[in-house]
């Protein structure tokens, strides 16, 4: 029983930063990173107009109808 | 302090809790109830608890409290072993040993989760009526090349599922 809290706390607190610090790592390497690639990626060879063409071609716009 | 000072102001003695209220009928003196005596606790951070774990000792635990008096080392291992479940209940390694409730817990639990999805599916079969049109397979298909044709989220989504040019899903 000696130190009980002590002990219990040092416990607690290295394994609440650990987790946290570790939670935070797995969500920046796990999701954060690949949807900026996906971004970067995307926008690099992204042509505005032709992407317009092709949705007026298909329809989809009241005021731009494909003629 | 203002509680104090209400109390001055109106008198101690108007003041009665109901074991007060009761104890007018006996000349005055309340026997003091077990929740307001000091009481014992098996807990890992109260080593010595405030009163013995027994408190109507047997004639013959008296008499061993008795010998406690003397010279410990008079006394024998059981005797020993008696004053010890006198003073506690548990000792700390029974006190924190586990118990097999989770598994009571998880079995309850899941048996509650599997008693809840037979009474949807009963409600899905007898109860609900039939679902809209729109959830129909011309409608769905419909519904999702619009959605292509608009290129909803082209980035990560479902446009970035499609491969435009041969006109099917990437694989």
């Amino acid at each position: 029983m000696r130190r009980l809290l002590a002990r219990r706390m040092k416990f607690h607190l290295l394994g609440a930063f650990l987790v946290s610090i570790g939670c935070a790592t797995l969500y920046k390497f796990g999701i954060a990173e690949p949807r900026n690639r996906a971004y970067a990626e995307f926008y690099k060879s992204y042509d505005p107009m032709k992407d317009f063409e092709a949705m007026k071609a298909a329809g989809v716009f009241e005021c731009a109808p494909p003629k | 302090m203002l509680a104090s000072r209400v109390f001055g102001l109106v008198g101690r003695r108007s003041i009665c809790t109901s074991l007060c209220l009761r104890a007018h009928g006996h000349a005055g003196i309340v026997k003091a109830e077990d929740y307001t005596l000091p009481a014992y606790v098996d807990r890992r951070d109260v080593p010595l608890p405030e009163v013995a774990f027994v408190r109507d000792l047997s004639a013959q635990q008296q008499a061993l409290k008795e010998k406690e008096k003397a010279s410990w080392s008079a006394l024998s291992v059981d005797e020993k072993v008696e004053l010890y479940r006198m003073k506690f209940n548990e000792s700390y390694a029974e006190m924190n040993k586990g118990t097999n409730e989770w598994k009571t817990i998880l079995g309850g639990v899941l048996f509650f989760l599997g008693l809840t999805g037979i009474i949807l599916i009963w409600q899905k079969h007898f109860m609900y009526g039939t679902i809209p049109h729109t959830f129909s397979e011309e409608w769905l298909s419909a519904q999702t090349k619009r959605m292509l044709d608009m290129r909803v989220n082209p980035v990560e989504g479902i446009s970035a599922q499609w491969d435009f040019d041969k006109n099917e899903w990437k694989k």
